[in-house]
């Protein structure tokens, strides 16, 4: 089982808040959020749509700071810095020192360029001075590590060539080509096959365990959670109503929220179709943290 | 029902009156919309405004001819003593009129041969597309003005010209918007339930057209009147003495720079009708994409 | 109706299908022949390409078949069909928000099969649009509503009550679940089963997600690249899959309790379990 590590966290959400709206009218989507991702750790971040569990992603790698009409309040350390105030800060580290994954990775890559001057930006991200000559070496190389057959020819290739578990797998190689300290993967595979997307959840957790890169995953699918994630916050309605380890979560849930996700889900080994009432009831308890999940005390040094 | 409407969701998808809260919130819009109103209302109230109504005809003030604008003559008068802002007023109501016999007429053809061609694809398509592409590659004014050159320059006349370069755009228009609800899933219900084309033609796919069709057709009520000014100001048009503002920008630029007012109000007349349709038009756009 | 109750709804015998462009000809589906009994919910599993889709599209009729034939109450059915054959077999689409048409009234979508099929007297379809929004479990007054405020699991019920609304025989749902939430999901599973067996309807059920397989289906067939690789009872496919594909199939699927962790090793490593062995 995980131990906790005893490092300083990676990511340390205090409070999020965040509203949509002009003066007369705002309505809160994110009602206080809190969480942490230590070094390595692959946490998840589970819930509906409409939870807030994708603005939440959004936030953190300073993507919705700058929408009009949106109101942000609380931080996101992350990097020495606040990533809540959005701006240069957090746009200087993006595709470097946190990368992002999304949920179809043929729409994700820019179909117009090929592969191998994609990988040539994200690898500039990193080092302004790199050699193009360096840089394809390195790209070869990021290909060849994610089982790619021919990185050459993937290389050469434009997106839409690939099929979809590749793009998958190039993705991959580019988000950890620069070693980020966090990787955010939002629903990744989701718009792919079974298959393919068990192949590339098995990937992505080597290639990070590799790297060392900690990861926050963001999922409606619990099933991805289990096989994936070393600790799991539920999310619903803009709130954290549960947090702890995969293990805890899952064997010893105890929100009636989780306990109703996990009912509802169809299971192979059979039991028919999950009783649930007609409504689902509003389930607004407080959060319930499990033993040894508190957050951390160090977050702010 | 089942489930809650998301928060998130219902931040980003409140009520119907999105279109006007986004159209009205944009000055512009709402200074395109003024402009609009104002010229309309003038137009249509012409002749209770205007202190010479009899000066649409051919007989004007034998008093004051070519006089400056002045506390009576606002913008001054033609060679004839004819009030300007009257005729100016009167030649509005001739263009709105044009304009709205033009759409009346181009809009429905287009909208029709877009539709029919969008939705059944193949031979229909193709003949239907080639058709209209021969009329979009001529120039619009050439095409006018060619037909112009078989038919006698009457007002009538001048509408058909204008209706037949027109239409075209629409059908080229309302076809892209067809190709593109042809793949939607309501389409493929439609079907599978079994109803007749007529019945998706113009229940199901046209009602989607709408935001399309009503901004194209408030950006081009501007454009027709530009376009018929600019027939009749090559002599084309409307003859005398019915009151047009082409001719009129026609006629008193023969007697620049000395009666200047002949030449320039009329001119800033036809600017400001199409700088307002032009501006509702534009704030339309952006609001029905602010609907989504 | 004097029709036999015990003989299969729909058959596909020998079906197949090919689609070709600048001289390529790629097989969609090939040599496919199942039997559909009246009542059951009958699953069709595949990936993307393996000929689900273009299946689905046969049966509805929007594509002709290359060879072979399909046979709907022991008549043959080709592309060009009754009324009544068209309206004996309906659609539920996966994208409910793509299904419905945004600039008409829910009751406006519901209403027009009455219509086209002139089912009930005129004066009484606004009543049976209101029975069929309460069949689903929503409410009368949702058929005034536009679906634009709606949620998806709402707008599903709807497109179901629309394919109701034909009276069908036969629903072929395409992935009518998979982009719901799973609340939602397992509240419109749940939907499906009561009208199954209210209505006595018969389901082809396409799906990528065996777990919905193993709590909804009756019969399931399994399709890989046009071809049907494995097909029959649920319980058997899940306790002794025959082919390499349906096994890869399950061990790839997420799981979220040690029961189905236990048994989806078990299916990987390729040894039979008894059915409910958990």
């Amino acid at each position: 089982m995980m131990e906790i590590n005893p490092q300083k966290p990676v990511l340390t959400v205090r409070d999020l808040r965040l509203a949509f709206g002009d003066r007369h009218h705002a309505t809160e989507v994110l009602h206080g959020i809190s969480m942490h991702i230590r070094a390595g750790e692959k946490v998840a971040l589970v819930g509906e749509s409409g939870s807030g569990k994708s603005v939440t992603a959004r936030l953190a790698m300073g993507l919705l700071q700058d929408q009009k009409r949106t109101h942000v309040s609380g931080s996101i350390w992350f990097d020495g810095i606040d990533a809540a105030k959005g701006g240069k800060e957090i746009a200087r580290r993006r595709g470097n020192r946190v990368a992002m994954i999304f949920q179809d990775p043929t729409s994700a890559l820019n179909p117009t360029f090929k592969i191998r001057g994609q990988f040539r930006d994200v690898l500039r991200s990193g080092d302004r001075s790199i050699a193009k000559a360096e840089a394809d070496r390195r790209a070869e190389a990021a290909l060849a590590e994610v089982s790619i057959p021919d990185p050459k020819r993937a290389l050469d290739s434009y997106a839409f060539q690939l099929s979809g578990g590749m793009n998958q797998r190039v993705m991959i190689a580019m988000a950890l080509a620069n070693r980020p300290q966090l990787l955010i993967a939002d629903e990744p595979g989701t718009a792919l096959d079974v298959t393919v997307q068990a192949q590339t959840l098995k990937l992505m957790h080597e290639m990070t365990e590799r790297t060392g890169t900690s990861v926050l995953l963001i999922s409606h699918n619990l099933g991805v959670v289990r096989e994936f994630a070393d600790r799991v916050y539920v999310i619903y309605r803009g709130r954290i109503v549960e947090h702890g380890t995969t293990a805890q979560l899952f064997n010893d849930p105890r929100h009636p929220y989780t306990r109703a996700l996990l009912a509802a889900i169809p299971k192979i080994s059979g039991g028919g179709l999950p009783d649930l009432p007609e409504r689902s009831p509003d389930f607004e308890n407080p959060l319930i943290t499990h033993e040894g999940c508190g957050e951390p005390t160090e977050a702010f040094a | 029902m089942s489930e809650p409407d998301s928060p998130v969701m219902a931040a980003r998808t409140r009520g119907r009156s999105r279109a006007w809260t986004a159209f009205s919130a944009d000055p512009l819009s709402l200074l395109g919309l003024v402009i609009v109103v104002a010229i309309v209302g003038l137009a249509i109230f012409a002749p209770f405004v205007t202190p010479y109504p009899d000066h649409v005809g051919p007989t004007g003030d034998f008093t004051a001819m070519t006089a400056a604008p002045s506390g009576a003559f606002w913008f001054g008068t033609d060679m004839i003593g004819r009030d300007l802002f009257t005729r100016i007023l009167f030649g509005y109501r001739l263009s709105l009129i044009m304009a709205i016999v033009v759409l009346a007429i181009a809009v429905p053809i287009g909208v029709i041969v877009g539709l029919v061609a969008g939705y059944k694809g193949g031979w229909t398509d193709y003949i239907l597309m080639r058709i209209t592409d021969v009329f979009l590659a001529v120039p619009p004014l050439v095409l006018a003005m060619a037909i112009m050159g078989f038919l006698e320059p009457t007002l009538l006349n001048g509408m058909l010209a204008i209706t037949a370069m027109w239409w075209p755009w629409y059908a080229r228009l309302i076809y892209n918007v067809t190709r593109a609800e042809a793949q939607e899933g309501y389409v493929l219900a439609a079907e599978t339930v079994g109803a007749s084309t007529a019945h998706i033609l113009f229940r199901e796919i046209l009602p989607n057209c709408w935001p399309s069709i009503l901004t194209k057709m408030t950006l081009d009520v501007g454009f027709v009147i530009l376009m018929a000014s600019s027939l009749s100001f090559l002599g084309l048009g409307v003859q005398p003495p019915t009151p047009d503002l082409g001719s009129m920008v026609a006629d008193g630029a023969k007697y620049m720079p000395d009666a200047w007012w002949l030449t320039v109000f009329p001119a800033i007349a036809i600017l400001l009708v199409v700088l307002g349709f032009n501006l509702v038009g534009d704030g339309l756009r952006e609001a029905f994409e602010a609907e989504g | 109706m004097t029709r036999d109750m015990s003989a299969p709804i729909l058959e596909l015998d020998r079906l197949g299908k090919t689609f070709s462009a600048d001289g390529h000809s790629v097989a969609a589906l090939s040599d496919v022949s199942i039997a559909f009994e009246r009542g059951e919910c009958h699953a069709i599993v595949g990936e993307s390409g393996s000929g689900k889709t273009t299946l689905a599209n046969l049966v509805l009729g929007l594509l002709g078949a290359t060879s072979g034939e399909i046979r709907f109450n022991g008549k043959p059915l080709g592309r060009s069909r009754t009324r009544d054959q068209k309206r004996a077999i309906q659609l539920v689409q996966q994208n409910p928000l793509s299904a419905l048409n945004p600039r008409r009234s829910v009751g406006a979508s519901i209403r027009l099969p009455l219509d086209v099929h002139n089912l009930g007297k005129k004066s009484e379809r606004n009543a049976s649009v209101a029975a069929l929004l309460e069949e689903v479990g929503l409410e009368a007054a949702h058929a005034r509503r536009s679906p634009r405020g709606l949620s998806g699991g709402q707008r599903q019920r709807i497109a179901i009550a629309r394919a109701l609304a034909c009276e069908p025989e036969l629903l072929v749902l395409d992935e009518p679940t998979s982009a719901l939430d799973v609340l939602v999901q397992a509240r419109v599973l749940q939907l499906l089963q009561r009208l199954r067996q209210e209505r006595g309807l018969t389901y082809l059920f396409i799906t990528h997600d065996l777990a919905v397989v193993r709590a909804i289906a009756d019969r399931v067939s399994v399709f890989q690249k046009g071809r049907l690789v494995e097909t029959g009872p649920v319980e058997a496919i899940f306790s002794d899959p025959k082919s390499a594909y349906t096994r890869e199939l399950i061990g790839a699927i997420p799981v979220v309790t040690e029961a189905e962790a236990a048994l989806r090793a078990e299916i990987r490593a390729g040894t039979n379990v008894p059915a409910g062995a958990e």
